[in-house]
């Protein structure tokens, strides 16, 4: 069988009406078959919410990517360092990264209050929870990058008479950036989610107590607002972690 | 006298440290390899031809016996950038370029060596004829170009002794007889010692000054022919002449008795 090929035009083309058709339907169809508009508000009132309250929604809006950037930053730069350690220190890692893999189990929603009963009501626990679910998919990529280095790749170095250092900087490192990336590009949307877990469970800002309390007043508009604003974060948030690889790898191309 | 010795082993013995007791690779090697000579290295799998050359490049500490490499230890030649390896797989590193490859060994190592290298990549890369592909990454280039960088790669390092672990063995007939013929002439213009392990009896006649045939089972020293009667003053011969044939049937023979 010929294989058919769609045409840029269709390529293009097709989502856009998957995603209008529906919306569509959402518009339309959902209000006629007698659903209310404080369950499920349509497309159009979730953008004119957006609208009139886009000052309300940024100021909640802030602290949450404020929590999701720092929980971002410190989860995966602990794990990237923690995967050296493991690397150097066999030992270490045959005790730890067992305990760690378990401790990677514990659902995020189960943790989250014994968080917030110990580190409080402030921004600390958002970030924490938030760099808890950087953390674990960082540290398994990149402790497995660093090792994917071959026995002739690393006999090579030796022959060559390089230092740990220069092993490291010269294999090591640029074998694990690929895994290491694909785990940042997931971190850029999971910290987003973890900072709004931290914020439903204890807070009066933030996306993630706007989601709760428009819930619970049955402001249906402000909740879809509130959710949308929250899934467009993490479109940025992974946009960028995107750009940066990008930028990564037209220099590694220059510099080798 | 000494001055002239490339590597000599004396009742070495070679092998891998196990859980209770070490296991013998290859047992008794007394062996002079004299500066610029090109010895090959032929026996069947498991005769420790590669654990030989693993030692040489201080990849393998020997179990017994003394081994000097330009009249020092395995450990401190390397150290001072005299061996050079080339493997079976190319091992070159995919996200840099052909020339930022045979680059490494600018780069790394730095501390340790203590002669300097003036040498520069693109003569290296000349030399083995691929100047026209310097910015080209490794996926894009065939098994006999890769293996091509690979050995510019090593001569980057200046070194006195190239050891070579069947570098052409994964590629096809043509290829390889052609990267012979190049092999042959580079050794020519550096001068540089060459051990060169094989499995293909006409390659280890073709290439070899003298050839070391090992036998396995347990891995020992079966044979030193010297090939150099039947070749002419640049070290060619003929692959067709019936002293090759002669002297490929008697190998062959040895090969068959040492295998089992």
């Amino acid at each position: 069988m010929i294989k058919h090929r769609l045409s840029i035009v269709e390529m293009t083309g097709l989502p856009a009406i998957g995603a209008g058709s529906l919306l569509a339907a959402w518009q339309w169809l959902i209000p006629a078959l007698g659903v209310p508009a404080y369950i499920l508000p349509t497309p159009a009132a979730v953008v004119r919410t957006f609208a009139t309250e886009w000052r309300f929604l940024l100021l909640n809006a802030v602290p949450t990517w404020y929590e999701a950037l720092l929980g971002f930053l410190l989860g995966n730069i602990l794990a990237v360092l923690l995967a050296i350690v493991f690397v150097y220190n066999p030992r270490l890692r045959t005790a730890y990264f067992p305990v760690v893999l378990l401790f990677n189990t514990i659902p995020v929603l189960a943790l989250a209050p014994i968080i917030i009963l110990v580190f409080g009501l402030g921004i600390l626990p958002k970030v924490i929870i938030a760099a808890l679910l950087c953390f674990f998919p960082t540290l398994v990529n990149t402790t497995r990058g660093l090792n994917l280095a071959t026995a002739n790749e690393l006999e090579l170095m030796h022959v060559l008479s390089a230092s740990d250092w220069e092993t490291f900087w010269r294999l090591r490192a640029p074998r694990a950036t690929p895994l290491l990336f694909a785990s940042l590009r997931i971190s850029a949307t999971t910290c987003v989610i973890g900072a709004i877990v931290g914020e439903w469970i204890g807070s009066n800002e933030g996306l993630g107590a706007v989601i709760i309390q428009s819930t619970f007043n049955y402001q249906a508009e402000r909740l879809f607002a509130a959710v949308l604003l929250a899934s467009l974060s993490g479109i940025v948030f992974f946009t960028a972690v995107a750009q940066i690889e990008r930028i990564f790898h037209r220099q590694q191309r220059q510099s080798g | 006298m000494g001055d002239t010795i490339a590597i000599e082993a004396e009742g070495l013995h070679l092998g891998y440290a196990g859980s209770t007791e070490t296991v013998r690779v290859l047992s008794g090697v007394d062996l002079v390899v004299r500066k610029g000579e090109f010895l090959t290295i032929l026996g069947p799998s498991g005769c420790g031809k590669s654990t030989f050359l693993r030692a040489v490049a201080d990849l393998l500490p020997p179990v017994g016996g003394r081994l000097t490499v330009l009249g020092k230890t395995a450990s401190d030649a390397r150290r001072r950038r005299e061996v050079a390896f080339v493997f079976q797989e190319a091992t070159l590193l995919p996200w840099r370029t052909v020339r930022q490859n045979v680059e490494l060994p600018l780069q790394v190592g730095k501390k340790s060596i203590s002669r300097s290298v003036d040498s520069k990549p693109s003569h290296w890369l000349d030399l083995v004829g691929l100047s026209d592909l310097g910015s080209r990454y490794p996926h894009q280039l065939s098994g006999g170009q890769r293996q091509r960088v690979a050995i510019a790669r090593a001569l980057q390092c200046e070194p006195d002794i190239l050891l070579m672990d069947e570098p052409f063995g994964a590629l096809d007939e043509i290829t390889r007889d052609r990267l012979n013929d190049e092999l042959l002439a580079i050794w020519h213009r550096t001068g540089t010692t060459i051990l060169f392990v094989t499995h293909s009896i006409t390659e280890a006649i073709y290439l070899g000054g003298r050839v070391l045939v090992l036998a396995a089972n347990p891995g020992r020293v079966q044979a030193l022919i010297d090939l150099m009667p039947m070749k002419d003053d640049n070290g060619f011969c003929r692959r067709e002449s019936p002293e090759v044939q002669e002297t490929a049937t008697h190998l062959r023979q040895l090969l068959r008795d040492g295998g089992a």
